[in-house]
């Protein structure tokens, strides 16, 4: 078991190499079919798939340890490379590689004829690799592996297409904001390690419950309690990564990659590590109160801010996009809540539905000629219909419409988040129905401007629109039927289910509130679905009324209210501040201040004086300096040679 | 055995000098021959080396100048071990990836090389102080005649540049090294006991005066922080670079800067515990400004070599950190640094060599689209450039955590900014990346370059390969230098504490 644990990131890993090789071989005139190196790029996921049900199968109610080799010494102790796998680690794994091996297999349709055939599976391959460290790992240093090498595989993807400079510079900003995250989450190792003295899950959450004071009390950092400060640092990492307010800003421009890519990395996996990572840190956000009220609201903020900005975005693309920013705003406001279980089921189901919009998104890219403005589409439901009937069901799931998916997992959020006892639940709740109501809008107005009505496109696209291969659409017909159905693994008590998915992770992630089936609350929590429920479908019927029935009525709106639209339409402008406060000041600085006044005016100056007045004085002694190389050498060895023989004597 | 790996690259100069200059292959083939038996004589000193053993080891201790009390005395501790291994392993490199830099004076350059490098280790094993300021003094003399006679249009102005910045250091530490010595010998007059010679065991017995310790202190900290460099003294280092032929930059880069702080570790606070104590929060307050300044000032570089260098600014500030946190971790730390900056930065020359020898051209602007004609070129400069900017698993992320970790102990606020020029480092390297190799090709030249050849791959492969497994299994390197390192933190940490 213990074998498989690291069996599985290693095929991965060689079938990078192995992909790399082909790619390098390429260059220097060996070239395979692209037939062949499809199969040396499928075969790593599906291999990984097949061993992670072997663990999945075996796991149980236990967990299983791999011992690796000693990494890096810190103050007096070895740092391992260990893995570990429980029920979390189960589930991530069953979704990674899962979806993983079903993207693979829809990329071999979508990049067929690429140049770049053998090295864009190398990098997904690699991105992979990655992705099982991070889950796999058994402490936050070896998990930091993990989610850097997530973010370089997302550059390396990014800007897969690099004669490109904007789709290269979009990987270059997906790595910086990423970055500047990542030093948070550094930051926030250091303070942990110097408080608990390790980094490994099992021996912090011992040592989080025999002493928790080391964590509350104290001296602290900047003022903060460790835990807090360390919790928040954390979570200024996890912003970079699942791209939530401050730090989104990169996701969005993340799509300049092949679809595929985003839907592997951006919606299923990556973008859900920061998730995973406060999920498996749970134990220590319990110990602050104050970090949790922050990384729920900070969810809920995000929820509703990219729900709105997707309702005025016209690229395909873009509305999945902040779709997906938005969603994993919801995945932050369960986990702040401490409902860990709540959240990786929203991580699941939203991996179903998301990949499954978006490839069907590149279905329909590849079919419109790389035309991705929804504004020249329309009445694809024709000539697409699985890619239609697919994307739709995954889009009802996600606007939350039962039975499908979406709907339960949403659900549970929306009722943790009214049901908490942090004292600002009702906040959360309204700004996640607020959410919902975008969600099932802007949902219903993608597949709408995109599936209904009559087609817009040139007549030159029109004629050659035709569905999909096989690869692709039987990949999309898997996903939403998961999409479709993977919620009743999560029926809730009320409705007579029994949650088995909740209480599987549980096991891995004690629940810290413990929460008893009240009979009482049952009713509330029955109303607040039916609520929510209509909630959705109101987005819906308003975005049938707004793009079907009224086509002219969503202009007039936003003529109306002109600045409003404006704003958000782009995006309330939070790349041009940041541009503008951060960037060009930072570059003055550099160009102006430090380098030409600093270097230049100052310190070399000063050199350069000195250099006159010792040219001065050689003047008065150059006889003896007679600048033929030669001599010098021939004065140096004779000195040396003067040297070594007097050591002999 | 150390003495055979000290005099081995001398004795090459020397034979160098017996063949007819106008045989440039055999010229090539010797020097190459020298370096890499240098290196493999100086492999089983890894494993002679006993980390459990005493601290020093494999010595070769005589008389040299009695009467002066200059004796000839070398060996290792896990420090200066890696370091002179840091060494060995970076001069057949440098000469197979020189062999087409250099175009005139083949058989002086290759003499000054294999010289540079007998210098430099002769620097990195003296454990008598004399031995080592003539040494560190030695060195100077052949690099600033590479940079002189080899280097680009304005060499003269870098290579003088380079020599006064260095002869502002090194003079005060003459004095330094002379006062040390007067002092012993003045109590050697009273106490028969005392040992006079400039052996390091000996001068480290002598009491000084906390004001003796801060001159003297100054005198040795200005000549290693010019030669680290440290903000405000690192002015040399952009144009020394830029200037400098392909060997000559990694040389420097790759060797020559860590001798900086080598001295730090071996001389200054070991010697001047108590002024040390009083300096570190300026120099860490220096360093933590040098590592954001230089990473700003890199963002704004038209020059790639120029770029490269302020990042080699940036990132020894962060080795300077590690040091005088004055911690194990941040010991630790810089001294893995030093290895990794070695490798990474060295690697990065010599690709800005391979495309400066096909262009001749090292500005911006008359990159972009590159990758399109050299893959492999562009997938070895992005591999190194990850191993610069400290991507966990390559071998930059284990000196940089480990110093974190050890200014996180000594100042807390201060790790919060060194984080901070790593992010910024990220930034740099990556823009550089995308200016030289993404985008559609702009430049007609560029059409027409070719990837790079065996020779070239031979040259980076064996860099790569240490990048990673530094990164992947730092283990061995750190076990080595684990009791070195805290042999210098435990005897600061007795010294202030009485």
């Amino acid at each position: 078991m213990a074998t498989i644990a690291f069996l599985i990131p290693l095929v991965l890993l060689l079938g990078s190499a192995v992909c790399g090789a082909v790619a390098i071989a390429k260059t220097r005139g060996v070239v395979l079919p692209d037939r062949v190196v499809s199969g040396l790029a499928v075969i790593g996921p599906a291999l990984a798939f097949v061993l992670s049900l072997v663990l999945f199968k075996n796991i149980g109610h236990g967990s299983v340890m791999a011992k690796g080799w000693d990494w890096i010494l810190l103050g007096s102790s070895w740092v391992p490379v260990d893995f570990v796998v429980d029920q979390l680690t189960c589930v991530m794994l069953m979704v990674i590689t899962g979806i993983g091996t079903l993207i693979h297999i829809y990329s071999t349709g979508y990049m067929k004829g690429d140049g770049g055939y053998a090295r864009y599976f190398s990098y997904l391959n690699l991105f992979m690799f990655f992705m099982l460290v991070l889950v796999l790992a058994d402490n936050l240093l070896v998990l930091f592996v993990g989610w850097e090498g997530v973010g370089l595989c997302s550059y390396l993807l990014i800007g897969f297409w690099w004669q490109d400079v904007a789709k290269s510079s979009a990987g270059m900003k997906a790595f910086i904001v990423n970055r500047i995250g990542d030093g948070g989450f550094i930051l926030g190792m250091l303070l942990i390690y110097q408080t608990a003295g390790t980094l490994s899950f099992s021996g912090l959450r011992a040592f989080v419950e025999s002493n928790p004071e080391a964590f509350t009390s104290g001296s602290g950092f900047l003022g903060l309690s460790v835990a807090t400060a360390a919790c928040l640092l954390l979570f200024l990492g996890a912003t970079g990564k699942s791209a939530q307010l401050p730090l989104f800003v990169w996701l969005p421009d993340a799509m300049a990659g092949p679809t595929p890519v985003s839907a592997l990395i951006h919606a299923a996996t990556m973008v859900t590590a920061g998730v995973y990572m406060i999920g498996r840190m749970s134990f220590l956000y319990a110990l602050s109160p104050t970090s949790m009220i922050v990384v729920s609201t900070i969810g809920a903020l995000t929820a509703f801010f990219a729900g709105t900005v997707a309702l005025t975005q016209n690229d395909i693309k873009k509305v999945l996009a902040y779709s997906t920013v938005s969603q994993l705003g919801y995945m932050f406001i369960a986990v702040g809540l401490g409902a860990v279980s709540v959240a990786v089921f929203h991580l699941v189901t939203h991996a179903f539905f998301k990949a499954c919009l978006f490839l069907g998104s590149g279905s329909v890219i590849n079919a419109m000629h790389h035309e991705q403005d929804m504004r020249k589409m329309g009445g694809l439901r024709k000539r697409m219909p699985i890619t239609c009937a697919t994307m739709t069901i995954s889009a009802v799931a996600m606007a939350g419409i039962p039975p499908l998916s979406g709907f339960f997992s949403k659900d549970e959020i929306l009722w943790k988040a009214f049901s908490s006892d942090l004292g600002h639940g009702w906040f959360l709740w309204a700004l996640g129905m607020a959410a919902a109501f975008c969600t099932a809008l802007y949902m219903g107005r993608m597949i709408l401007m995109t599936f209904a009505g009559s087609c817009r496109a040139d007549e030159h696209t029109k004629a050659h629109i035709k569905e999909s291969p096989k690869s692709m659409t039987g990949v999309l017909v898997i996903l939403a039927t998961g999409a479709a159905l993977i919620g009743l693994l999560g029926v809730p008590h009320f409705l007579g289910g029994h949650n088995v998915f909740g209480h599987f992770i549980d096991q891995a992630v004690p629940v810290m509130h413990g929460e008893e089936v009240v009979h009482g609350r049952m009713a509330v929590e029955a109303a607040l679905a039916v609520l929510s429920v209509m909630v959705a479908v109101a987005g819906l019927f308003i975005a049938h009324r707004c793009y079907v029935r009224h086509p002219e009525l969503p202009a007039q709106y936003a003529e109306q209210n002109k600045e409003l639209y404006d704003l958000v339409n782009e995006k309330y402008r939070v790349d041009e501040f940041y541009d503008q406060s951060v960037t060009k000041p930072l570059e003055r600085l550099a160009e102006g201040t430090f380098f030409k006044v600093i270097d230049r005016r100052v310190i070399d100056n000063t050199v350069n004086s000195v250099a006159k007045t010792f040219r001065w004085l050689g003047a008065r002694i150059a006889s003896t300096t007679t600048g033929a190389v030669r001599t010098y050498i021939a004065v140096m060895i004779v000195g040396l040679l003067l040297v070594v023989l007097s050591l002999f004597t | 055995m150390l003495s055979c790996v000290l005099f081995l690259p001398m004795v090459g100069a020397l034979a160098l000098l017996a063949i007819d200059r106008s045989k440039e292959r055999l010229i090539k083939k010797v020097a190459f021959g020298f370096t890499l038996a240098t290196f493999f004589a100086s492999v089983p000193l890894y494993f002679e080396y006993d980390a459990g053993g005493a601290l020093f080891q494999l010595g070769q201790d005589c008389d040299w100048i009695p009467s002066l009390g200059i004796r000839y005395s070398v060996a290792v501790d896990g420090i200066s071990l890696l370091l002179a291994l840091l060494v060995t392993f970076m001069m057949p490199i440098v000469v197979i990836g020189s062999v087409k830099s250099i175009t005139n004076k083949h058989r002086d350059f290759y003499v000054l090389l294999l010289l540079l490098e007998g210098f430099m280790l002769g620097a990195f094993l003296a454990r008598d102080l004399f031995l080592f300021y003539m040494f560190w003094e030695l060195m100077v003399v052949p690099m600033y005649f590479i940079i002189g006679v080899w280097g680009g249009k304005p060499r003269i102005y870098a290579a003088t540049k380079f020599f006064i910045y260095t002869l502002f250091g090194s003079l005060p530490m003459l004095l330094a090294v002379l006062y040390l010595f007067f002092k012993l010998k003045s109590q050697g007059a009273a106490d028969p006991e005392v040992e006079v010679s400039y052996s390091l065991d000996a001068l480290g017995q002598l009491s000084l005066s906390l004001k003796e310790q801060w001159m003297c202190f100054l005198a040795f900290g200005l000549s290693f922080a010019v030669k680290v460099p440290m903000f405000p003294f690192h002015t040399w280092l952009p144009d020394a670079h830029t200037e400098a032929p392909t060997p000559g930059s990694v040389v420097l880069a790759g060797v020559l800067l860590k001798m900086g702080g080598y001295g730090f570790l071996r001389f200054a606070i070991p010697l001047f515990p108590l002024a040390v104590q009083q300096a570190a929060p300026t120099i860490y307050f220096l360093a933590v400004f040098g590592v954001i300044y230089a990473a700003l000032v890199a963002l704004v570089q038209t020059d790639v070599k120029r770029l490269i260098a302020y990042s080699s600014v940036s990132h020894m500030g962060l080795v300077v950190l590690g040091i005088f946190a004055l911690n194990s971790d941040g010991v630790r730390g810089a001294v893995y640094q030093m290895l990794a900056h070695g490798l990474t930065t060295g690697g990065l020359f010599l690709l800005i060599g391979m495309i400066y020898e096909r262009r001749h051209t090292r500005e911006f602007s008359e990159f972009g689209g590159i990758a399109k004609k050299m893959p492999v070129f562009a997938t070895f400069f992005i591999i190194v450039t990850l191993g610069s900017i400290g991507m966990p698993g390559l071998n930059g992320f284990v000196g940089e955590y480990l110093i974190f970790f050890g200014t996180f102990q000594a100042s807390p606020v201060t790790a919060i900014f060194a984080v901070t020029g790593v992010v910024l480092g990220a930034w740099y390297m990556l823009a550089t990346v995308r200016k030289i190799f993404f985008g559609e090709i702009t430049v007609e030249a560029n059409n027409h370059l070719v990837d790079i050849d065996t020779r070239e791959i031979i040259v980076l492969a064996p860099l790569v390969l240490m990048i990673i497994l530094m990164g992947v299994m730092p283990k061995p390197f750190i076990q080595k230098l684990e009791p070195s390192a805290q042999a210098i933190v435990h005897r600061y940490d007795a010294a202030v504490e009485k």
